[in-house]
């Protein structure tokens, strides 16, 4: 359970949630510029707020109260952006590699090949990342995030480069993985969609404040409508 | 020829690089990481030997490493001489000198790495340690490799600092520089030829050197 109260400001933009995440995957939808990559980086940890606190499963990774921030790596939280931001210096099997020092050399090498065959990026474990298409590159960079096992996974619209097939072949595969894993995912997206497709959890954010969180179908059933009617339209 | 003053020209740039790098790829990141409203002030302050004259430099560190002050006098009593008029002391003002050089070209070089590739790091569990040495420095290697050459040849090509603060002592602080200065004073144009010739010599090779290690390993982007 993913519980947080923040309070984050940037410039003009003013950021101002206080929710509770209880189910597995979690959809945060919102136009662009509502704030949802802020919200995301925020629970990473990578940027910190003005005021609030930040808990999974009760446990405190940020609270300003008590003066607490721990850094990413320390938050058991993985982010994938729409940027993979694969490190260009390293081969796609050692950027999945990165975040696996604890291991050792054979467990990192197994490690690194499950993530991989997760991605269906097996065949490019040889390969460097300006060799790879802005599809393959968002496959690493999920086999990456996930590579160190974390607890929570923060998605901020990181398939936009697959083709509507492959990303819900991977979604798929995905959410089955994090379900065995009891990984809690947030997913960010601006694709109504996508939202619907999840059939999950949703938290609609607009300029920086919540306005509905609950079951998919009831939050944006009137986005749901408008897809709708423009569907019809075009076929008419 | 002066060998010897050649041999301590090329040890006192040695010794200086290695120095500085220690200090200003650290000193680099701080500066391109750190959040700390300070950190504008300690830019200003790593850059101030760039636009002081090298004279004045080699004067204010001959007054603080002297007899005059307390610094002077605690560095006298820990190591039984004074820095002043000592390669030692060279050392410590060829750094100071030099810093800039050091730390502007990797100041610019980390600070053109996407950040998106520091926050990957940081969220895989990356500290300032590992984000340096396997993130910032082989990303900046063009910068790296810049920031070594100008240290180098920055030290080699030092006159003023040197001279006010290490005077003229054979085998000690005489650097091929006050060489040429003495030969030019003493009308001896044919022996300064020489010598300036080597000292541009060095300057050529060091920098057809390193860039051509570049070269070999594929170093083309910052």
């Amino acid at each position: 359970m993913l519980e947080f109260s923040l309070d984050a400001r940037r410039g003009s933009f003013h950021l101002q949630v206080d929710c509770v995440f209880s189910s597995d995957w979690t959809v945060v939808f919102g136009p662009s510029g509502s704030g949802k990559s802020s919200l995301l980086r925020l629970l990473a940890g990578l940027d910190r707020p003005t005021h609030g606190r930040i808990a999974l499963d009760k446990r405190a990774f940020a609270d300003t109260a008590a003066g607490l921030h721990l850094p990413p790596g320390r938050r058991h939280t993985a982010l994938v952006a729409q940027q993979p931001a694969l490190f260009p210096h390293l081969s796609v099997a050692a950027n999945v590699a990165y975040g696996l020092r604890s291991l050792n050399r054979a467990a990192r090498a197994a490690r690194v090949e499950e993530m991989l065959a997760l991605a269906a990026a097996t065949d490019l474990a040889g390969r460097r990342p300006q060799d790879l298409s802005g599809g393959e590159a968002q496959r690493v960079a999920l086999a990456r995030a996930l590579a160190p096992a974390p607890r929570l996974l923060l998605l901020d619209e990181p398939f936009s480069a697959l083709d509507g097939l492959a990303s819900d072949a991977l979604l798929e595969r995905l959410q089955l993985w994090l379900r065995e894993n009891q990984v809690q995912a947030v997913m960010a997206t601006h694709d109504v969609t996508d939202a619907l497709a999840m059939g999950a959890e949703v938290l609609l954010l607009r300029d920086g404040r919540l306005t509905a969180l609950g079951p998919a179908a009831e939050v944006l059933a009137a986005e749901r409508e408008r897809l709708m009617v423009r569907l019809r339209g075009r076929r008419d | 020829m002066d060998w010897q003053a050649f041999a301590l020209s090329l040890r006192l740039a040695t010794v200086t690089t290695a120095i500085l790098l220690a200090i200003a790829v650290p000193l680099a990141a701080l500066l391109v990481l750190g959040r700390s409203r300070w950190l504008a002030a300690l830019e200003a302050l790593a850059t101030l030997p760039m636009v002081l004259p090298p004279t004045v430099l080699g004067f204010f560190l001959l007054v603080l490493l002297g007899p005059r002050t307390a610094v002077g006098r605690g560095i006298t009593a820990l190591l039984g001489h004074p820095l002043a008029f000592s390669f030692n002391g060279l050392v410590v003002g060829s750094v100071i000198y030099s810093l800039p050089f050091a730390v502007q070209p990797l100041v610019a070089g980390f600070a053109a790495i996407d950040s998106s590739l520091v926050d990957a790091a940081r969220l895989l569990g990356a500290g300032p340690l590992r984000l340096v040495s396997s993130i910032l420095v082989p990303l900046a290697r063009r910068s790296l490799l810049a920031a070594i050459v100008l240290s180098f040849l920055n030290t080699i090509g030092e006159f003023g600092v040197v001279l006010m603060l290490g005077g003229d002592i054979p085998g000690s602080t005489r650097t091929l520089s006050i060489v040429l200065y003495n030969q030019v004073e003493n009308f001896d144009y044919a022996a300064a030829n020489r010598t300036a010739a080597i000292l541009l010599g060095m300057s050529i090779l060091a920098l057809a050197l390193i860039y051509s290690k570049a070269q070999k390993h594929g170093v083309h982007r910052a």
